[in-house]
């Protein structure tokens, strides 16, 4: 194991390098480039023995990652906002062939009006799409996530895309001093994918295939059982996880001072940290303020979310998603849980940070405070302009 | 080696792959039901040249002995053959239902 | 009586049992090209009339490997999937596409680009039947002058396809490919040997081959061979390579056969005018001085 000072960006692609993938279709988009260039050093120094394919489109990307994984090899792409977007229709494609490709992408805003800066609209408007999503919240997680990843998603239960998302910028540009594993430790926790499906000269198969309506809704639903199935799974490789590299994980969720807390924020991504800041603040000033933050978006940790929220006074959601029309996706996800599972907490949606706008510890507290009074349902950060802007 | 027709048609919950790949060449079907003209080979004038045998899309023509055999369960009766057959040893005739 | 071209190519059958209309060229292209990659091909086909035809689970009818892209996915999944064997070890196998007119020149262009640029060790096929066939029938990019499809019709004030079919072959050339030909089924000896060709040359190959499609042309199922031979004898459609640099013309017309009778057998062109086919044949012989001047014999 060594340590090193990197980005996001950067410990993920460390962490792509030690899981040893076969073929890397790239395509360049900011702020994703960083990976892509690692990626391609790694390449050229020999540190990482890949295909490496320069791709002309973020959909040829992933449309060559699924050729790639079709043909049985283990495939990484990487992409952001417009990109995610452009390659939309293969994520579908990927997913509903069941290949277990990784790809990071860079949170960030979608265009219009044009912002390069981090929110989470591009990955949360692509959650129907079939993939694992996760949220990492610093660069050590980036790195375990990348090499965990392939774990999952390559599981004979999951065989499921896996997606995982670093907030733009804030995480994916930002520094901090990583553990890197030794390519023995790596290779020990993940072994080389193997798969049926897959080209195969000795007993050669259709792939990619129709299907009518008589089977089409079984191929669909098993494809729903194995995004299910991801959530135990998790679990188990990151039980395996710790047991190797030490490093604990909790599963879908993780919680913060949540046990007797009355006031919860839910939130995604790097944001987390600064809530738990603001948490031991209000602590300090006896509010029982506490924080959930989602690892993964999907599959939907229903039962977590239902059973830390189940004696709070309020909760708040607080996420970089506005679903035009309606309210920020992960609110809308939030309540369903609670909802089936019959609990009637008060919650407010808290949209901020869309297009990079800064979040400060200040409209943290801000947050607590509201739902502790009592705010309107949907509440917009420090857009001013006078409504509840705030 | 080619496609050929299996018994096993249906396929229940358990029995659809969980991925979607499958046994190259299953067929499940035939295609005689598509045609309302079927080629007859005059053997005694064929002779084995497989013009109608490259140029079948179905490629349902195969060479057995010299002589041109064709595959009704596929055979689509589109004609080609019969065109393509430069010695005339291919007539299209009315299938009989 | 052998056939020496017959001999040379595998006598099993690749693509079978499919549902293309009787009489498709397209399903033609398919097969003799399978026959002759045999069963170490793996076939990438888009959306389109082949993969329509031949994958319906549980009705699969390819017997070599095969996989379905997305519609503008076809290079660009070849080369993934060439890339992914390479990865783990094959090296005795052709990635094979065969996508059609509107997969290739339209919405599949930017990633053949792609991937001739990268030089992806590759075979792509495109069979032209000029339209979108297995959606009913609409314009492409390779839709010639004076189709008449189910968005350019042929009415009193335009009759039918108002541009040219785009030049797939140059277009494909001008990366420098290793290999471009153009091939039709009516001359499906060129084609084979222009398959078995490209299958011995590394790099990117492209091959043009026109396949007609009764039902779009409007001609009888049984005059798809006639019909694909007559587009060449008439001048309309040539037989050439570009390898090295070079382009040569593999097959010249002593002279070409009537343009109103080719067109005017089928109902696509019935409409056309004796303008517009003055027109047509003006930009036949346009096309054939700029052969005659730059391509070698």
């Amino acid at each position: 194991m060594s340590r090193k000072f990197l980005s996001g960006n950067e410990a993920f692609a460390e962490g792509i390098r030690l899981a040893r993938p076969q073929v890397i279709s790239a395509y360049p988009i900011t702020p994703q480039t960083i990976v892509v260039e690692r990626l391609s050093e790694m390449v050229e120094d020999g540190s990482l023995s890949a295909e490496y394919v320069h791709v002309e489109s973020e959909h040829s990307a992933l449309s060559c990652a699924i050729g790639a994984s079709a043909a049985g090899a283990r495939a990484f792409t990487a992409t952001s906002s417009q990109g995610l977007l452009y390659m939309a229709e293969c994520l579908y494609y990927a997913a509903g062939g069941r290949f277990p490709i990784v790809m990071m992408n860079a949170d960030r805003s979608t265009a219009l009006p044009w912002n390069i800066y981090g929110d989470q609209r591009d990955s949360l408007s692509q959650l129907d799409s079939g993939w694992i999503q996760s949220y990492a919240e610093n660069a050590q997680e980036a790195l375990d996530l990348a090499l965990m990843s392939y774990k999952i998603a390559e599981d004979k239960r999951v065989q499921t895309p896996y997606m995982a998302n670093l907030d733009g910028f804030v995480l994916t540009h930002t520094y901090e001093t990583v553990d890197i594993p030794t390519h023995e430790q790596a290779d020990s926790f993940l072994p080389p994918y193997e798969t049926d499906n897959r080209i195969d000269f000795e007993t050669p198969k259709n792939m990619a295939f129709s299907a009518g309506p008589d089977t089409n809704f079984i191929f669909k639903y098993k494809e729903h059982k194995g995004l299910l199935a991801a959530a135990e799974v998790v679990k188990e490789v990151e039980a395996d996880f710790a047991r190797i590299f030490g490093r604990h994980y909790t599963g879908l969720t993780e919680n913060y001072l949540t046990d007797d807390a009355e006031y919860i924020i839910v939130t995604l991504g790097s944001i987390a940290g600064l809530c738990r800041e603001t948490a031991d603040k209000l602590r300090e000033q006896g509010v029982k303020a506490g924080v959930v933050r989602i690892r993964y978006m999907r599959p939907f940790p229903n039962e977590e979310i239902a059973d830390v929220l189940r004696n709070a006074k309020a909760y708040a959601v607080l996420e970089k998603d506005i679903s035009f029309g309606n309210e920020g996706t992960v609110f809308t996800n939030v309540n369903s849980a609670l909802k089936k599972a019959g609990i009637d907490v008060k919650g407010c949606n808290f949209i901020g940070g869309l297009g990079g706008k800064n979040i400060s510890a200040g409209d943290i507290e801000n947050i607590y405070t509201s739902i502790a009074k009592g705010t309107e349902s949907v509440n917009f950060i420090g857009i001013g302009g006078g409504g509840n802007g705030k | 080696m080619r496609p050929y027709v299996r018994e096993k048609t249906g396929f229940t919950f358990d029995e659809v792959p969980e991925n979607t790949s499958f046994e190259a060449g299953y067929l499940t079907t035939v295609n005689s039901g598509w045609r309302s003209i079927r080629p007859v080979i005059d053997t005694a004038k064929c002779v084995g040249c497989e013009q109608c045998y490259l140029y079948c899309p179905d490629g349902v023509i195969s060479i057995n002995d010299g002589k041109a055999v064709i595959d009704y369960d596929f055979c689509k009766g589109c004609g080609i053959c019969a065109k393509i057959c430069k010695i005339g040893a291919i007539e299209m005739e009315a299938e009989r239902k | 009586m052998a056939n020496k071209v017959a001999e040379s190519i595998s006598r099993e059958e690749f693509f079978y049992g499919h549902k293309a209309c009787a009489g498709c060229g397209g399903s033609l292209a398919v097969r003799a090209a399978l026959k002759v990659l045999g069963p170490k091909a793996v076939s990438v086909l888009p959306a389109g009339c082949m993969s329509a035809v031949g994958f319906n689970f549980p009705q699969l009818c390819f017997s070599n490997n095969s996989i379905i892209s997305t519609f503008a996915g076809t290079a660009s999944m070849l080369t993934g999937v060439e890339a992914g064997l390479r990865a783990r070890g094959y090296k005795d196998f052709t990635a094979v596409g065969f996508a059609g007119d509107g997969g290739t020149a339209d919405i599949g262009i930017q990633a053949l680009s792609g991937a001739i640029d990268r030089n992806d060790n590759i075979i792509y096929i495109c069979y032209d039947n000029e339209a979108y066939m297995n959606t009913g029938i609409q314009k492409s990019g390779l839709t010639p002058f004076g189709a008449k499809t189910t968005t350019t019709p042929a009415g009193a004030n335009i009759h039918g396809n108002i541009r040219p079919k785009k030049n797939m072959f140059e277009i494909a050339a001008a990366h420098d490919i290793p290999y471009a030909a153009t091939a039709s089924v009516g001359y499906i000896y060129d084609f084979i040997q222009k398959v078995q060709k490209a299958s011995q040359i590394q790099g990117t190959k492209y091959i043009h081959v026109i396949a007609p499609c009764p039902t779009g042309w409007g001609v009888a199922p049984d005059a798809t061979v006639d019909i694909a031979k007559e587009v060449v004898d008439c001048g309309l459609w040539y037989l050439a390579e570009y390898e090295n640099g070079t382009f040569r013309l593999n097959h010249k017309p002593k002279e070409f056969t009537d343009v109103t009778s080719y067109l005017k057998k089928q109902g696509r062109f019935r409409h056309l005018t004796d303008e517009d086919i003055q027109v047509i044949t003006a930009s036949r012989d346009k096309k054939w001085e700029y052969i005659n001047k730059n391509f070698e014999l």
